[in-house]
């Protein structure tokens, strides 16, 4: 068994251990033992108001993906399995596409002179166009957009192992089918939630391109002061720094979602 | 194979390329700058002709930021490259690092007859460029804004509004906004500038940070007027959109050349240098893209048509009506203060 993960293990280690510790080095050794970069980071108010900011949309994406996708998820476990795929590879098609291409099409959609504004404006509903993009607004949008597979996928594959059984022995109690849903499919799709919602969540606090195309300027997010870093103070260590702090938080994030379920069921199903 | 005859074997191969290359030719370079359009219009205009003329083989490598690799390849005592074609200020920056030689301009007679402005102890001049006041002519048929005063004035110049996220060039024109005049902008009054900047603010819809974005929204007509750089407006126009820009109170940048330390072909690396600025190679480049030529001289040469020379950032007299960037401002103390204030700005 451990010559058959070997490979993917020492791959892990070339490309992702050694360079993240190699890394982490840096920010605290720079022509000797250094702590000015986190000094920085806790002293300086724009650090503060990045991690803030990014916390903010990364749950904001996470509560729309979360309302946008359970009813995918219960569409596509409640229908034929011919009917389910169709869901499903509709949900995944945006992933063929690159992320690069998806936040230009929300350009065309959001901008001023946009699908969005021009189809508004001619049917009256508005005489001036709408900010809806190069802000958080326009950066959300797009980031549930890309993101929301994540979610889709983890609780599809909780809710196909709920047993029908359940919604019928409910029914045949006498409940009607909104309250066997919230006593009975609803609490059996909570591991289902929570992974897609981490996983979300996550992923979201590292996004670069979204934010960097369709926030205008303003919305500076992480990964933005990770780049300003290495242009301003032309050492990798500035910027890991911020990496580091970005990456104790996740694992802060992991560590508290582990105290109220098991681990494995966010990363796999049980 | 035993450890010793792998090694014969390697410098026996080493030996062999080393004989090809210098049979074909006796001296060499590794000339780096950014890629793309840019650098291709260089190789017809500059590089072929300047290895031609001085028998040498110039190998050209790209990156679009030149910065982190001078850092980390003097760093390591073997530099690879030779002569870099960067921003002014890495040049700068560098030559006060011990990262960049200093230049022997007795052996550079075309830099030294450059004007003093245009070189420095470590570099010269090799191509400006220009950050320019631009709208659409669509929103401004006529009665267009033509200075940053009218830039910043809201309420006379209706319409949406872009900057660059990035304070080279948007503090000085916040300060000629103010009534700074072009050649009175150094050191610059860098409170002031971000003061006149919390002015404009509210009413900058995009900071753009990428060239192609400042192109894009100038097409869509997402903004009426921006600042920036002149070859994108132009490239814009040529596509079709009525769009059009003024070099009154453009900022005028450039890009330079230089040698790193320790570079392994220093000598010719020098002798390459003085011939990349030669008046002639250096008037042939805006024939090949929208940047002006490092060397004003070229524009002496008549090998620049009248019609074209007028729509070069650097042509004398357009260059007179911009502000010069200052370089070596922005890479002392206060400079780098002010481009660390920056991020504070935008943020609150």
């Amino acid at each position: 068994m451990l010559a058959l993960v070997s490979p993917a293990l020492l791959v892990i280690l070339l490309l992702i251990v050694l360079p993240v510790g190699w890394l982490a080095w840096q920010s605290i050794y720079h022509d000797g033992f250094t702590l000015e970069n986190y000094r920085r980071i806790f002293t300086e108010d724009i650090y503060w108001r990045s991690f803030a900011l990014t916390f903010e949309i990364s749950l904001a994406v996470t509560v729309i993906a979360l309302l946008l996708g359970y009813p995918v998820a219960y569409l596509a476990n409640s229908v034929p399995k011919c009917w389910s795929i169709l869901i499903l590879s509709l949900v995944v098609l945006p992933f063929w596409t690159s992320v690069l291409v998806r936040a230009y099409a929300w350009l065309a959609l959001l901008q001023r002179t946009g699908v969005i504004n021009q189809l508004l404006r001619y049917l009256d509903v508005i005489s001036e166009p709408l900010a809806l993009v190069h802000n958080t607004f326009g950066t959300v949008v797009a980031t549930v957009h890309i993101l929301l597979p994540f979610m889709v996928l983890p609780l599809y594959a909780t809710m196909q192992k709920i047993p029908g059984d359940l919604m019928q022995a409910g029914a045949s109690l006498g409940a009607s089918p909104s309250l066997t849903f919230c006593r009975v499919f609803l609490p059996l799709s909570l591991p289902g939630v929570l992974a897609g919602c981490t996983m979300v969540f996550v992923l979201c606090l590292g996004f670069y391109i979204t934010p960097e195309l369709l926030g205008g300027g303003r919305t500076v997010m992480v990964s933005m002061l990770v780049s300003r870093n290495v242009e301003l103070y032309n050492q990798f260590g500035a910027a890991s720094a911020v990496g580091v702090v970005l990456l104790l938080s996740v694992l802060a994030i992991f560590f508290i979602v582990s105290r109220f379920i098991s681990l494995d069921r966010v990363l796999g199903q049980k | 194979m035993t450890m010793k005859q792998g090694f014969g074997l390697g410098c026996a191969l080493l030996g062999a390329f080393g004989f090809t290359t210098a049979a074909d030719a006796a001296e060499q370079i590794t000339f780096v700058s950014q890629g793309g359009a840019y650098q291709e219009a260089q190789t017809v205009a500059i590089l072929d002709p300047s290895a031609k003329k001085l028998g040498i083989t110039i190998n050209q490598d790209s990156i679009p930021d030149a910065w982190p690799a001078i850092k980390t390849q003097v760093g390591s005592g073997k530099p690879i490259w030779d002569v870099v074609d960067t921003p002014t200020g890495n040049c700068l920056r560098g030559g006060e690092q011990g990262l960049i030689e200093k230049l022997d301009f007795s052996k550079i007679p075309n830099g030294a007859a450059m004007p003093e402005s245009y070189r420095s102890p470590y570099s010269v001049s090799y191509e400006f460029y220009s950050s320019v006041l631009s709208y659409s002519q669509k929103t401004f048929p006529k009665d267009a804004p033509n200075s940053w005063a009218d830039f910043w004035d809201v309420k006379k110049f209706l319409g949406r509004r872009a900057l660059r996220n990035h304070p080279f060039a948007t503090l000085e024109a916040a300060l000629m906004a103010d009534g700074v005049a072009p050649d009175k902008l150094y050191p610059l009054d860098v409170d002031r500038a971000f003061k006149k900047l919390e002015e404009i603010k509210p009413h900058i819809t995009v900071w753009w940070t990428s060239g192609a974005q400042s192109a894009q929204l100038l097409n869509d007509g997402e903004v009426d007027m921006e600042m920036a750089w002149n070859g994108r407006v132009s490239a814009v126009a040529k596509e079709g959109a009525k769009v059009a820009f003024t070099y009154n109170q453009g900022i005028l940048q450039s890009t330079s050349l230089c040698i790193l330390k320790g570079a392994p072909n220093l000598d010719t690396a020098v002798k390459f240098l003085n011939e990349a600025v030669d008046p002639m190679h250096q008037a042939n480049l805006p024939l090949n893209i929208d940047y002006g030529p490092g060397n004003p001289k070229a524009f002496e040469t008549n090998v620049i048509k009248p019609e074209r020379a007028a729509q070069l950032p650097s042509e004398p007299a357009n260059a007179s009506k911009q502000a010069l960037m200052s370089y070596a401002w922005w890479s002392s103390p206060a400079g780098e203060a002010a481009e660390k204030r920056w991020a504070s700005f935008m943020q609150k």
